[in-house]
C-alpha cells in the first residue's frame, strides 16, 4: 500500500494563516491536521495587570474581522463581574452594532471568500469579470454593514465608541433614522443574495454535527442567552468550562476545544440556525423556506445559504431596532464601586460562533486572569473531521484535486485563524487527545 | 496612453489581527477599479491564485515575532520594488510588543500548556527593524483614505501625500470642540500621529494614541497635564504602553510615567 501526503501549504481565502496536512496510508486516512502557524501574540498574558476598562479595546485587536464580538464579550463578562446590568436603549444599540458586524463579516465571506468556490474562480475579482452585478451587489451590501458600524462605532475596524456600561456617545433618533434608506436597500440586496446562493451547485455531504450555540427566550441570539446543543446540553454561560475544554496540539499555535469526555462540536451559523429556527425574523423565515433550508442544515457547503439568511435577519433586526429607538438619558451606565475581587464570564455570538470571555479581577479593577475561547478554536476539531470524511470519500482523486477539495471544505466554516491563535488556557488537560 | 503592463501588488501578513489588510477589501467602491489597474499577484486572504514575483509593490501587515518571520520578510523585501508597511504592528511592533517589556518565557508558559511547541522571539519588532521600508501607514487600524492615497501615488509614480502632524491639529481643522478644554477628558491628540480623522474626540472620547507618536512630538511633555486631569501615573503609563508600546517616543513617555510613580 502506498503512503500519500496531501499538503496544502497555504489555505487561501480565510482570515489568517494556516496550512493543512493529510496523511493517507493505503486507503486509510491516518491524520488530518489543520496547522495554524500564525505567530502567538499572548493576549491573555499581557491582559494581566491592565485595568478592566481597557479590555474591550485591547481584545478587539485579536481580530480585525470581528472586533465588535470581542468588545461585546469583554463588556458583558466584565459587567457581570461588577454586578452591572445594561438594558433598554443601550442594550438595543449594542445589538444594532452587532448587526453591522454580522452583515459585514458574513457578506465578506459569502461574496469575496466563499462564492468563488462554487462558481469556479480563484477569487471574487475574477468572478466580477463575468458576474459584475453580483459582486457589486455584495460590495454594496458589505458597505452598508460597515457604514452601520461606523455610525455607531466610529469606524468599522476596531470601533472606538464601545465602553463598559455602554458607549462614549449615543446617536440621536434623527441620526439613526437617516440611515434607514440604506438598510432598506440592503434588505433587497440581502434577499437577492439568498436567492443567488441558493442555486449554487452543492456537493452532496451530510455531517453529524453536535451543534452548539446560544439560545435566548425571545431573540435570535447575539449578546445573550444560555448555551444549548443539539445533543441536549443546556446551561448558563458561567458554567461553560464545566462542559467544554481546550487542548493543545503539537502542530498548531491554536488550541482545540472539545466536549469534556466527548468529541468535536460546531459553533457558528449552522449551529445558531439549527437551534434557533423559531427565532428567525419574518423575512428571514420566508427566505429560508424559499431556499429550501428550513430545518437543520447538515451539509456544510450550504452554510453559505445560512449565512445569507442571517444577513437578511441582521438587516431586519437593524431596521426594527432603529424604529424602536429612544436615546437613553446617559450614554453609559457608570460602574459601581469596585469590589476587592470579582469574576465574570460571558458568551456572545460572533459571526463565526460563540466567543467566550472570562475575567478575574483583583484590587482596583486590575485584571488578574483572562481566558478567551474563540469560535475558530472551537471549530477546528470539527473542521478536521469534515476534511477526513471528504478525503475518505475522495481517495481516487489526484493530490492536487484532493488538496483543492480539502481547502473548500475548510472554507465552508469561515475559519478565522487570526482569532484562533490567541486562545489559550492555563490548565490544559494533559490527557492524550482524541 | 495607459500603461499596458499593470503594476503588480502583493499583500503579506505577519503577527497581526488581519484588520489592516481587510481595509483593502473594505474599499467597496474602489476595489474593482483597483483590480483593473493593478495585478493582485499575491493576497492569500482574497485569492487562491499566487504569483511568485517580483512585485512592484508589497503591502506588509504585522510585526516580526518569530525566527521564521525574520527570514521571510527578507525574502519578500528582495522580491519587492516598493515595500509599504501598513498599521501599528508593521510600523511599531503592535500591541504584541508588550512582550518586549516582559519575560516572554513566562508569557509562553502562562498561555500554553506545552510551551515547547510554540516558537517565538523575545520581542515583537517593526518591519523597519529588519529591512528597508519605502513608506509607512500608521494606525490600529490604518485609514482607508490613506491606503487609497498611497496606492494612487504608486500608480501615478508620485510621492504619497501623508501628513505627519498630530490628531490635535486635524481635530482643530475639523472644528471639533476640544474634549480636554471643554470636558476635562484626558486626550493624546496633541502627541499622536494624524490619519484617523480625529474620530475619538468626535465621539466625546479622548484620543488613545492608536496611530502612535506624531513626528517631532514630545509625549513625555504631556504627563503633567494628564495628571492634572486626574489620571494617576500608572494609568498614564498604560495609556502610552498599549497599541504602539514600542514606538520610541511612546515608550519613553511610558517610562517617564513609571518614574513618576507608574504601575508596580
Amino acid at each position: 500500500m502506498t503512503d500519500r501526503t496531501i499538503a496544502v501549504d497555504y489555505v487561501a481565502r480565510v482570515e489568517g494563516e494556516g496550512a493543512l496536512a493529510v496523511r493517507i496510508s493505503g486507503r486509510a486516512v491516518e491524520a488530518v491536521e489543520l496547522n495554524i502557524f500564525e505567530p502567538p501574540r499572548f493576549f491573555e498574558a499581557f491582559l494581566r495587570g491592565r485595568d478592566f476598562a481597557e479590555a474591550p479595546d485591547i481584545t478587539a485587536r485579536i481580530c480585525g474581522i470581528c472586533p465588535v464580538a470581542y468588545q461585546m464579550s469583554a463588556c458583558h463578562a466584565l459587567e457581570r463581574a461588577l454586578g452591572m446590568r445594561v438594558d433598554g436603549p443601550i442594550r438595543d444599540l449594542r445589538r444594532l452594532l452587532y448587526c453591522g458586524e454580522w452583515i459585514e463579516s458574513h457578506v465578506l465571506h459569502i461574496y469575496l471568500l466563499h462564492a468563488p468556490d462554487f462558481l469556479g474562480y480563484p477569487d471574487a475579482l475574477r468572478l466580477a469579470r463575468d458576474h459584475p452585478e453580483a459582486v457589486k451587489r455584495g460590495l454594496r451590501l458589505k458597505q452598508v454593514g460597515n457604514r452601520l458600524m461606523e455610525l455607531l462605532g466610529g469606524r468599522a475596524i476596531h470601533p472606538i465608541n464601545v465602553r463598559i456600561g455602554g458607549f462614549y456617545r449615543v446617536p440621536s433618533r434623527e441620526e439613526l433614522f437617516a440611515f434607514r434608506p440604506q438598510l432598506e436597500e440592503a434588505l433587497a440586496l440581502a434577499e437577492a443574495t439568498v436567492r443567488w446562493v441558493a442555486d449554487f451547485p452543492f456537493p452532496d455531504d451530510e455531517e453529524e454535527y453536535d451543534f452548539v450555540s446560544l439560545r435566548h427566550p425571545d431573540e435570535y441570539p447575539m449578546n445573550e442567552g444560555e448555551v444549548v446543543s443539539s445533543s441536549g446540553v443546556r446551561l448558563p454561560v458561567d458554567r461553560y468550562e464545566e462542559v467544554f475544554e481546550e487542548r493543545q496540539v503539537p502542530y498548531s499555535t491554536a488550541l482545540h476545544s472539545v466536549r469534556r469526555g466527548g468529541g468535536a462540536y460546531l459553533v457558528g451559523p449552522l449551529a445558531r440556525f439549527a437551534l434557533n429556527q423559531d427565532r428567525l425574523s419574518p423575512r428571514a423565515r420566508v427566505l429560508a423556506r424559499e431556499a429550501g433550508v428550513l430545518g437543520p442544515v447538515r451539509n456544510p457547503y450550504r452554510s453559505i445559504v445560512v449565512r445569507a439568511i442571517e444577513v437578511v435577519l441582521a438587516v431586519e433586526e437593524a431596521l426594527r431596532l432603529i424604529d424602536g429607538y429612544r436615546p437613553p438619558d446617559r450614554p453609559f451606565a457608570p460602574p459601581p464601586p469596585l469590589p476587592a475581587s470579582a469574576a465574570g464570564a460571558a458568551i456572545t455570538e460572533a459571526p463565526r460562533g460563540m466567543l467566550y470571555h472570562r475575567y478575574r479581577l483583583g484590587a482596583g479593577g486590575r485584571i488578574d486572569e483572562a481566558k478567551i475561547v474563540a469560535p475558530t478554536s472551537q471549530n477546528q476539531g470539527r473542521i478536521e473531521e469534515d476534511v477526513r470524511h471528504l478525503v475518505e470519500r475522495s481517495l481516487d482523486l489526484d493530490d492536487a484535486a484532493l488538496g483543492d477539495r480539502c481547502e473548500k471544505a475548510i472554507r465552508n466554516h469561515d475559519p478565522c485563524i487570526s482569532c484562533a491563535t490567541h486562545f489559550l488556557r492555563l490548565d490544559v488537560s494533559r490527557r492524550p487527545g482524541p | 496612453m495607459p500603461d499596458p503592463v499593470r503594476p503588480s501588488l502583493a499583500v503579506w501578513k505577519f503577527a497581526s489581527c488581519d484588520g489592516c489588510q481587510l481595509t483593502l477589501l473594505d474599499c467597496e467602491d474602489e476595489l474593482l477599479p483597483i483590480a483593473d489597474r493593478v495585478e493582485i499577484a499575491t493576497f492569500h486572504e482574497a485569492t487562491s491564485r499566487a504569483v511568485d514575483g517580483p512585485y512592484d509593490v508589497s503591502l506588509v501587515e504585522g510585526s516580526i515575532s518569530t525566527p521564521d518571520d525574520a527570514v521571510r520578510i527578507r525574502e519578500i523585501r528582495a522580491r519587492s520594488r516598493l515595500l509599504v508597511t501598513i498599521g501599528a504592528c508593521a510600523t511599531a511592533g503592535g500591541i504584541q510588543a508588550l512582550r518586549n517589556f516582559a519575560d516572554v518565557e513566562e508569557f509562553r508558559r502562562v498561555v500554553y500548556a506545552r510551551p515547547e511547541y510554540v516558537r517565538t522571539l523575545a520581542t515583537s519588532t517593526p518591519i523597519s527593524a529588519h529591512v528597508p521600508v519605502d513608506f509607512e501607514l500608521r494606525g490600529c487600524p490604518i485609514d482607508k483614505g490613506q491606503l487609497l492615497e498611497i496606492l494612487g501615488a504608486v500608480l501615478a509614480h508620485r510621492a504619497p501625500n501623508l501628513p505627519t502632524d498630530s490628531v490635535c491639529i486635524d481635530c482643530k481643522r475639523r472644528g471639533r470642540v476640544c474634549v480636554t478644554v471643554a470636558h476635562g477628558t484626558p486626550c493624546l491628540g496633541p502627541v499622536t500621529h494624524t490619519g484617523c480623522g480625529a474620530i475619538c474626540p468626535g465621539f466625546h472620547r479622548g484620543c488613545y494614541g492608536c496611530f502612535g507618536p506624531a513626528e517631532g512630538a514630545n509625549p513625555a511633555g504631556l504627563l503633567p497635564k494628564l495628571e492634572t486631569l486626574g489620571m494617576a501615573p500608572p494609568a498614564v503609563e498604560r495609556l502610552f504602553q498599549t497599541f504602539t508600546a514600542a514606538a520610541p517616543a511612546f515608550r519613553a513617555a511610558g517610562e517617564a510615567a513609571r518614574a513618576r510613580g507608574g504601575r508596580p
